[in-house]
């Protein structure tokens, strides 16, 4: 065995080596003329290992610096990114920067975010755990992995294959107020997809597992028999014929929905008046029993964050309450546009809470009686102007909540309006895997076509 | 010439590097274990420029650049993958050292010599962020805000961006391959909204190709794009739920095309039917369409978004066909799954970029023209959809069910297209969609130019096209049961 495979994932480097890159990068920017300026350096390193059919396929090492500069002269703004670390690309990047910016029209609305508004502290988010895994090491999970799904049934013939991941990186970010604040994180997981082979054809699905911390990753084996589970029990799937039915959501499907929701609660949408929930602030867009909080500084959260990508400090906020839309998802561009104040959600929303309601998934099966348990989507027709929503789909018909057959090859329709209106419950099958943590979403009535 | 994309490689890559081919030749070498089949360097120079108009003003852009070298060692089935954004001598045996971890260390062994080959160039190694000024650029996004906006009172916002990448690659494997090739690509999206009574719609549309700035001022295509990204929107003003069950479909010329992509060419990749995985696996000389159909992956069209002089492996380009009056015909196919398959690479070899693995992918996919007149076809359906404009679509491989997304339809009545109708998923079963086509148009026509396909998430610029198809049965997602 030659000693390179032992190789881990690359080390980060020293946090006080991007911080003093950040300051050149700002100087640089002063000094060619901007009149305030901000920039991020990035690090990042992953090893990858995936094992199809018990064999290595492909073993990856990846390394990835990144360097990225707004800059402002006056109001006007330029950008410009390399992934240069040397002192004469700094100044080439901070010179396309600077020239774009000599040209784009003055905007009122451009700037820094709010130095009152800039976070004090970071606090401490746990979201930092090295995984020190060597490549011999993540083959063997992997075939683990993907032992487990080949063994749980003869019918799976056949392997995409497993994988196991580790990521790490550093992201320092800075602006000529003063802000400069970043903090490692680190990302892992392990997936599995398999496919099922009867008399009716093949049907293929995956899982995965997927943590900041991989004590808190899932069984291998476990993941395995998932993936070997949820391909099997699509095979034999059929149609069904055009009708309206409710239609239950699985987690991982339901999360979708909300993520269309915060899609259109963003200030982009919104000054453009490209959001079928525009001027729905204070105004029910659910049912009264769906509450979704913001919760930035969850330990170990996969979408916590101190500080937003402007340095605006995060906090705990509820975007809605008894279903009511109680604020949107702002950076300080699109606030100044709206006339409002910075949520602090540049670069997107910090772990989404959707309050969990009583039921499992088996009560939601009884509640959903006859009907449709959605199980994958495919496609992505979903129009945010209009909230008009058509996507194929395939899962389960139910009748009288016990699952009748699978079924594939139809879709779903309908309005996001209505459909967020016509949510009946919310389950507590949480899933956590994603920064929107949501369980299944019951919807009264949707249209399925097929036959 | 690619000789000469070959030379403006060295000059961009390898020059300021101090890297010679004999740096190439003892990294090659050094990858060749004993148990190593073969390997490859590639090495890319990527810059790239948005501008972006809303509000009738030019408020922001952007210049990005981004290099580096990955190194590839393959044995077996195995690939084994390390890159670096340094392209310096070090990191590119450090690179070499971490991919050749695939394979147990053997003794180092010479690749082959070099083996350059030259056809005449598809499209010009020209820089577009350089064809036009600054002032040209902004000017160019300012007439496409006005010519959208002059069309009718009901826009509200006009967005536009002008985008362009500047892209240059040198490879150099293990087999003798070394190849380069200097790769535009510009693109220019218009999105419109219009209001009207409280009801908002919105509208998009967009082309490019490989090749400077100046095509949009040609033929008043920047302009085209503006005008239709209203006409679409104030059509989707006027347009009622759309159907809901399978019915007759008609899809018009063009962009529609992505039916091919999604149903045909993603299942007759070469690594799905390598691993038994698609649900075209084994079906090479199988019946699986209409005899009035034939589809192509054609990577050589001059100046095409899809179109490449090599492939991200060195391998030119070519025109695979893939069904043949309805008959599979072939896969499509990087080296890796063509070696094990034991058939010839098609030139369908890509990655995203250095820091990417090479997969087998479409170019420019489509479906030869018929006999048909577009009117006929039209005519000869009592009830159905007609549908022109897509959006996206998506495959599942192995179960072969795909989805495309209309975003502008309208309902055929008595052989006669009437009412506009509300975008709608369409979903069909790859291997079977193509034998419910029952007329074919004589209107083959290319998309314009602003194709994206995703793939273990890496994207890649790919083109369709088609001309207008009658298909008799397809489910369509509509509200209207």
């Amino acid at each position: 065995m030659s000693e390179a495979i032992a190789r881990t994932a690359a080390p980060l480097p020293a946090r006080d080596q991007l911080e003093t890159l950040v300051a050149d990068i700002l100087g640089e920017a002063r000094r060619q003329g901007a009149t305030a300026a901000e920039a991020a350096v990035s690090f990042s390193s992953a090893l990858s290992v995936t094992v199809r059919l018990g064999e290595v396929d492909t073993l990856e090492h990846h390394r990835q610096r990144g360097l990225g500069v707004t800059v402002y002269i006056g109001q006007s703004r330029g950008s410009a990114s390399t992934a240069d670390w040397r002192p004469e690309a700094i100044r080439d990047t901070v010179k396309s920067a600077v020239a774009i910016a000599r040209h784009t029209a003055a905007d009122p609305h451009a700037g820094l975010a709010d130095p009152a508004r800039m976070a004090r502290e970071t606090p401490e988010l746990d979201l930092y755990h090295p995984w020190p895994l060597s490549a011999e090491d993540a083959i063997v999970l992997a075939r683990e992995c993907e032992a487990a799904a080949l063994a749980h049934d003869p019918r799976i013939r056949n392997s995409e294959g497993a994988s196991v991941a580790t990521h790490s990186g550093l992201v320092i970010y800075g602006n000529s107020n003063g802000f400069y604040g970043g903090y490692p994180t680190t990302r892992h997981s392990l997936s599995c997809s398999v496919i099922a082979r009867d008399d009716s054809g093949m049907q293929r699905d995956h899982w995965y597992t997927l943590a900041r911390d991989r004590a808190e990753l899932e069984e291998p084996a476990a993941v395995g028999r998932e993936a070997a589970r949820r391909a099997l029990r699509q095979l034999g799937g059929r149609q069904l014929t055009t009708r309206q039915v409710p239609v239950l959501f699985a987690p991982e499907l339901a999360r979708g929905l909300i993520g269309h929701f915060t899609a259109a609660v963003r200030g982009g949408a919104l000054y453009r008046k490209a959001s079928f929930l525009l001027g729905r602030l204070g105004s029910a867009v659910f049912p009264p029993f769906v509450n979704l909080r913001e919760r930035p500084h969850l330990p170990k959260g996969l979408a916590s964050a101190p500080f937003d990508n402007e340095g605006v400090a995060t906090v705990d906020r509820d975007l809605v309450s008894g279903g009511v839309l109680q604020g949107y998802v702002l950076d300080s561009y699109s606030a100044r546009r709206l006339g409002m104040d910075t949520t602090g959600n540049a670069g997107g929303i910090h772990n989404l809470i959707v309050e969990p309601g009583p039921c499992d998934q088996a009560a939601l099966l009884r509640q959903l009686g006859t009907g449709l348990w959605v199980t994958h989507l495919l496609g992505h027709s979903v129009n945010l102007v209009t909230g008009d929503y058509s996507r194929g789909a395939s899962g389960f018909w139910v009748e009288n909540g016990t699952l009748a057959y699978p079924v594939e090859q139809i879709t779903i329709a309908g309005n996001l309006n209505e459909m967020f209106k016509q949510i009946v419950a919310v389950g507590n099958d949480v899933d956590a895997r994603s920064g929107i943590r949501c369980g299944s979403l019951l919807v009264e009535r949707m249209t399925v076509a097929g036959e | 010439m690619t000789l000469d994309s070959l030379t403006l490689a060295r000059q961009q890559l390898l020059v300021p590097a101090g890297l010679g081919e004999d740096d190439l030749q003892r990294t090659l070498s050094c990858l060749l274990g004993h148990a190593i089949d073969g390997g490859d360097l590639y090495f890319q120079l990527r810059r790239a420029e948005s501008w972006s108009l809303e509000d009738g003003e030019v408020k922001q852009a952007s210049h990005a650049i981004q290099q580096g070298v990955g190194v590839r060692a393959v044995s077996g089935e195995k690939t084994g993958f390390a890159y670096s954004d340094e392209i310096v001598p070090p990191a590119l045996l450090e690179a070499a050292t971490a991919a050749r971890a695939i394979a147990r260390h053997g003794g180092d062994r010479p690749p082959q010599a070099w083996r350059t080959g030259g056809r005449p160039a598809l499209y010009q190694p020209l820089d577009p962020l350089e064809t036009l000024s600054a002032e040209g650029k902004i000017k160019l996004l300012e007439q496409v805000d006005a010519e959208a906006r002059r069309q009718d009172p009901r826009v509200t916002q006009v967005m536009v961006s002008l985008a362009a990448t500047h892209d240059t690659v040198l490879v150099a494997g293990s087999d003798g391959t070394l190849a380069g090739d200097v790769r535009p690509l510009v693109r220019l999206s218009v999105t419109v909204i219009v209001e009207q009574q409280g009801r908002r719609e919105q509208g998009g549309s967009g082309g490019g190709g490989r090749v400077g700035y100046g095509w949009f001022l040609e033929e008043e295509r920047a302009l085209w794009h503006a005008r239709e990204a209203v006409r679409l929107a104030l059509v989707n003003l006027e347009a009622v739920a759309a159907p809901a069950g399978t019915l007759t479909v008609v899809l018009g010329p063009g962009w529609p095309g992505i039916l091919l992509h999604e149903a045909i060419g993603h299942g007759l990749e070469g690594d799905f039917n390598r691993k038994g995985t698609s649900a075209f696996s084994g079906r090479i000389g199988e019946r699986v369409a209409s005899p009035l159909c034939t589809v192509v992956d054609d990577g050589t069209l001059a100046d095409r978004r899809g179109s490449l002089n090599i492939d991200d492996e060195g391998t030119p380009t070519q025109c695979t066909t893939l069904i043949e009056r309805g008959v599979l015909k072939g896969y499509l196919q990087d080296k890796l799954n063509a070696r094990l398959m034991k058939t010839a690479p098609t030139g369908n070899g890509r990655r995203e970029s250095y820091a990417h693995l090479p997969l087998p992918r479409m170019t420019n996919t489509y479906l030869l023209a018929g006999e048909s007149d577009p009117a006929e076809i039209v005519a000869s359906v009592e009830r159905g959809l007609y549908a022109v404009n897509f959006g996206g679509g998506q495959v599942d491989i192995t179960s072969g069910k795909f989805v495309f997304s209309a975003s502008e339809a309208y309902l055929i009545e008595n052989g006669r297209v009437t009412r506009p109708v509300r975008g709608a998923t369409l979903i069909g079963n790859g291997p079977d969609v193509l034998s419910q086509v029952s007329m074919v148009g004589n209107d083959l026509k290319l998309d314009a130019g602003v194709g994206t396909c995703g793939k273990d998430g890496q994207s890649v610029p790919v083109g369709v096209g088609q001309p207008t198809l009658k298909i008799d049965a397809l489910t369509v997602g509509g509200t209207q049961a």
